[in-house]
């Protein structure tokens, strides 16, 4: 029985990821074959379930959305329903996340208010355009427009990201409808009809008094033109495409088909199918709306069948989200490490590293789909670096461990890969991770060399450095570093820096090679680039200084904490500087977070250049056997 | 020898070159946001010794001292070559050392070869246009052109903005007359005088252009994707000592490319359009009227002396090829539904140029240039850089190729593999070592 013991948490997790697999059964709107649905999006095609997920976090940060009044929660999809058909309803939602108090106040919005059911943070479109509030929101995002990114401060960001976030929301509003409209289906077959008499009248109004067009104003096919401009707007390249080819015509927005039809074109099969859905959804009618869907389905297998393929298999990498479930066996297991360092109790370790062995199948399968997906290498932008810095991480974290077996690799590894999956979902929130390539980047080999390699160089330079953080924590504060494990861990942060030189070695010059084929310039000193260099450089100066027996054990730890300060500058610090051909991933907010991890890795340095006399481990004896963390020497029993 | 060498060998001249390496980088990065790539690889990378302060003019008392990449990269070399000369012992468990190290003589040697050897231009051409050049994107040139019979080679004289920059007086033999440069503007820009205002104001030449555009300097640029424009003012004076007139040249004038800025240029001054989506609508109005005034400001200037005509301007330095390179077809794909007003590009997809190259040698053959696919071709690469349209026929293509001369381009490959080779050679031999070895 106590040799199954560790298997038992990481079983319950398993079955926890395995439980997230079955697709929910809709008891009346059958929102997960909508979320099937093909549409195209930034030149991707997409199912709506990911546009809707990248689009509702975009708003709301997450990708489910929770109603406080309600007390229920609605998935992406069934939000973006709402939004498209019921915009009456979905304009009342609090869906809009608001973090700068100087925002809240500037528009009159309420403050936290349990009573009233505000919690000061999450607000409605209606509240949010209250008043003259749309005036004051157009004159500060302006001025903060005209600011450099550099000069923006918090205020200026929310004020952006709030715009954004309404440009947004209001082209979902006019992505599948016309606002105002409750019987579409009957309205476009009208507006159909009365096209041929309709452009005769408006041929013989052009030359009539604007008093007598007064009359036309009711006319069915002026009201509904008018509504289709209206609908198509200033902003509709903001719109999806959510009309597949019919009739000889490629992809369409909604509007835009509309409009065509005055010059004589069929009435499209898909329009009208996405108007009875939309009838059907207003009139809260579920049956209605399942059969309008189940037809729109079979429309879209005959005319689209590898559209609808793919949003199969992409719906079901959503629902299966590998790196959520990932992320929280990686928290698991780096607590069960740290726990045996206090303990020393063999089934913790092992659970441990099943933990992190079950949290790495899902992270790999999640990398692989998503290749599968894309059709691309795995690295194809800062998200999906992220992603696959933790992966290299984590395999090197088992590796170590499989050599030592006393839980310094299991911590170091599976913290990287929690805190990578972190960096990874908050630069999701920017919208969709899989967007499409640009044509410099359009190329699979050097993406799966260059890109790859590089990045790996990334993530071990980072396992080298919080193996040294380990050293340096467990040596300074507590005396459970005996000179063994000094000595291992030592040898794990040289054996492991040894490999960052040959990957961040190779994969920058790949780099440089890459650069030489499509520019002419090995080498451009590119922000980038550079960033890469250094690393470069730092992991050769580590390397000479130990051969040339300038520094010893502890300098070897110093020097490598640092190194997770030149990494994380050539991975983050130089995107923010906004210059160069490299610079595809620029972000505001991370700024702080950078600055604060750049802070502590110096005082990390710092305590670590303490002498070793104020080092618990190192007072005063020299040859204590193995201790768990906490136990004094002599009370240690078997 | 030996010990004369000794302090050059040192690991810890290599562990502080490498430090200063890594400071010098850093630094040259920083200065790049504001002095731009150009500026700050001159500064810090192409030279000896340089300073980096901050833009910040309250911290300007900051001053660090770095050195330049060539002292670093020479003293790297020295260093390195240096302990493999005192401490070269072959031995099979140093060939991963030995290999890495070469690889990297390799890459620094190349890199200074490529500095000192590497040219760039650019040829920029529409559909079915033959160039015989390329173009400098920096340098300009003042040509003269004579009307003599023979329309052979020495009938133009070219005179590179080196020599007009420095302001003085210039006589070049084939030339009957003396150059003095009044003014030159490294980066300006062109207003228009409309007529009546020319009476009012004094023209800022008493011939050409300058009569109708008043040329005004601006603060260089220093961005990456963006180009200085200069203009001058001359004055052209006979041998006798008399006078024949100010002129003012610009590149504004010289260079075919600037249209479509220029046109832009106008519309904004004239509209007062602030944003780009209101130039974008008060571009149609004001089109016809911008048409006109540009091809005032391409008017021909000359000058005639002796009874020959000699005509003159400033336009981007050229390179003359041994061949001929003609645009056959351009093909420019954008991602489905991504064009917008904002942006009517869209998504790049792909680009690709169909080139014919016809060398008086070699003969003709065509090829296609697109991303991560140049064409090596006489010594020279040509990459695909721009693409757009011409301004005058919509739907005739044009197309930007860099053209690229590095005889050292295949150093980076070679120094690349060696190093890899080394390092894994070593660390293998290390690995095996190590796993060898009983763990605590």
């Amino acid at each position: 029985m106590k040799r199954y013991l560790p298997l038992l948490i990481p079983a319950l997790f398993a079955a926890w990821f395995l439980s997230d697999l079955v697709p929910p059964t809709d008891r009346e709107f059958a929102y997960t074959r909508f979320g099937n649905l093909p549409i195209l999006f930034k030149g991707r095609h997409q199912p709506i379930d990911s546009f809707a997920r990248n689009s509702l976090v975009q708003i709301f940060e997450r990708y489910s959305f929770y109603d406080r009044t309600e007390k229920r929660s609605l998935s992406a999809t069934e939000w973006l329903a709402e939004v498209m058909f019921r915009p009456d309803a979905a304009r009342e939602r609090s869906v809009f996340r608001i973090d700068h108090p100087d925002l809240i106040s500037l528009l009159r919005l309420p403050l936290k208010d349990a009573t009233k059911g505000e919690d000061g943070q999450h607000y409605s479109f209606t509240q949010i355009l209250a008043g003259t509030n749309v005036s004051i929101l157009q004159e500060q995002s302006r001025l903060a427009g005209a600011k450099a990114d550099a000069q923006r401060d918090a205020f200026d960001q929310g004020i952006l990201r709030l715009g954004n976030a309404l440009m947004l929301y209001n082209a979902l509003l006019n992505t599948a409808r016309p606002s105002g409209v409750s019987q579409l289906a009957a309205e476009l077959v009208a507006f159909q009809q009365a096209i041929p008499r309709g452009t005769n009248a408006l041929e013989a109004a052009r030359a009539r008094s604007s008093a007598e067009n007064a009359d036309l104003q009711n006319d069915p096919l002026v009201r509904s033109t008018a509504r289709f401009l209206y609908q198509r707007g200033d902003r509709a390249d903001k719109l999806p495409l959510i009309l597949p080819p019919e009739g000889g015509a490629d992809w369409a927005r909604f509007p835009e088909r509309l409009l065509e039809l005055t010059g004589g074109s069929p009435l499209p099969v898909a329009a009208l199918s996405w108007a009875k859905m939309g009838d059907a959804f207003e009139a809260r009618d579920a049956g209605a709306f399942n059969a309008a869907l189940t037809e729109y389905e079979r429309f879209c297998i005959a005319t689209v069948p590898a559209d609808m393929t793919k949003t199969g298999r992409e719906t079901f990498f959503n629902r299966m989200a590998p790196f959520y479930h990932a992320l929280v066996i990686y928290i698991a297991a780096f607590l069960c490490a740290i726990a045996f360092w206090f303990t020393f109790s063999e089934p913790l370790r092992l659970t441990s590293s099943w933990l992190m062995m079950l949290a790495l199948i899902i992270h790999m399968e999640g990398l692989v789909f998503r290749m599968w997906l894309e059709g691309r290498p795995p690295v194809t932008n800062l998200y999906s670096s992220a992603i696959f810095i933790g992966w290299g991480a984590v395999i090197l974290g088992l590796v170590l461990e499989r050599l030592w077996r006393n839980a310094i690799g299991l911590a170091v590894g599976s913290l990287l890969g929690f805190v990578t999956l972190i960096i990874a979902h908050n630069l999701a929130l920017e919208g969709d991770t899989m967007e499409m390539l640009r044509a410099v980047l359009d190329t699979n080999f050097w993406l799966a060399t260059h890109v790859v390699i590089v990045t790996l160089g990334y993530a071990s330079t980072y396992v080298a450095g919080f193996l040294a953080i380990v050293y340096v924590l467990r040596g300074f504060f507590t005396s459970s570093l005996d000179p063994a494990t000094a000595r291992s861990l030592a040898r794990m942060v040289y054996g492991i820096v040894c490999f960052a030189t040959l990957f961040s070695f190779v994969g920058t010059v790949l780099g440089g090679i890459w650069a030489d084929q499509s520019w002419g310039r090995f080498w451009g000193w590119d922000p980038k680039e550079n960033g890469a260099l250094i690393i470069v450089l730092w992991n050769a100066l580590i390397l000479h200084a130990r051969w040339g027996g300038w520094v010893k054990e502890r300098g070897l730890v110093n020097l490598a904490i640092a190194g997770n300060i030149v990494t994380s500058w050539s991975w983050f610090g130089v995107n923010m500087l906004g210059i160069g051909l490299h610079s595809y991933g620029f972000m505001n907010g991370a700024f702080q977070v950078l600055a604060a991890f750049v802070v502590s890795q110096l005082a990390l340095i710092v305590i670590g250049c303490l002498p070793a006399a104020r080092w618990r481990s190192f007072q005063g004896k020299s040859s204590t056997p193995t201790l768990p963390i906490g136990r004094k020497p002599g009370a240690a029993t078997a | 020898m030996k010990r004369l060498l000794a302090p050059l060998t040192s690991l810890r001249l290599t562990v502080t070159l490498l430090a200063l390496g890594i400071a010098v980088v850093f630094f040259g990065t920083l200065a790049q946001t504001e002095d731009g790539l150009y500026v700050a690889q001159s500064r810090y990378f192409r030279s000896w010794f340089s300073t980096w302060s901050p833009h910040d003019p309250s911290l300007k008392w900051i001053i660090v001292p770095l050195p330049g990449g060539y002292l670093l990269g020479t003293s790297l070399l020295v260093n390195l070559i240096a302990a493999h000369l005192v401490r070269f012992k072959f031995a099979w468990k140093k060939t991963g050392i030995i290999l890495s190290h070469l690889g990297i003589i390799v890459l620094l040697v190349g890199q200074l070869a490529t500095d000192m050897f590497a040219h760039e231009s650019r040829i920029s051409f529409a559909e079915g246009e033959w160039r015989n050049y390329s173009e400098d994107f920096q340098e300009t040139e003042l040509v003269f052109l004579s009307d003599l019979p023979d329309p052979a080679m020495n009938s133009v004289v070219a005179i590179p903005d080196s020599l007009l920059k420095i302001g003085e007086e210039i006589r070049t033999e084939p030339l009957p007359f003396t150059i003095r440069v009044k003014e030159w503007m490294p980066n300006s820009d062109p207003t228009f005088q409309p007529p009546m205002m020319q009476r009012t104001n004094t023209p800022q030449t008493s011939l050409g252009i300058g009569r109708s555009f008043t040329f005004r300097s601006v603060k260089e640029t220093r961005k990456m994707d963006d180009k200085n424009i200069p203009s001058a003012l001359l004055e052209l004076v006979a041998t006798n000592g008399t006078s024949l007139g100010t002129w003012a040249i610009s590149e504004w004038a010289g260079e075919s490319d600037l249209q479509r800025t220029a046109r832009r240029f106008w519309v904004r001054a004239f509209s007062g359009a602030g944003t780009d989506e209101q130039l974008q609508d008060a571009l149609p109005e004001y089109y016809p009227m911008t048409a006109r005034i540009y091809q005032q400001l391409i008017v021909p200037q000359s000058v005639t002396v002796g009874g020959r005509s000699y005509s003159f301007t400033l336009r981007p330095r050229r390179y003359y090829q041994p061949f001929s390179i003609k645009l056959l077809q351009t093909k420019h794909e954008t991602y489905a539904g991504t064009s917008t007003a904002a942006d009517p590009e869209g998504i790049p997809k792909h680009f690709q140029s169909r080139v014919l190259v016809d060398h008086p040698r070699d003969g003709k053959r065509e090829a296609d240039i697109y991303m991560n696919n140049p064409l090596r071709y006489a010594g020279l690469t040509f990459f695909q850089y721009q693409m757009g349209q011409d301004e005058a026929a919509a739907n005739r293509g044009t197309s930007t190729l860099q053209v690229v001369k590095n005889p050292s381009w295949l150093t980076p490959y070679l120094g690349c593999v060696l190093v890899a080779l080394g390092l894994l050679v070593q660390f293998g031999i290390h690995l095996n070592g190590f796993l060898r070895k009983p763990r605590a």
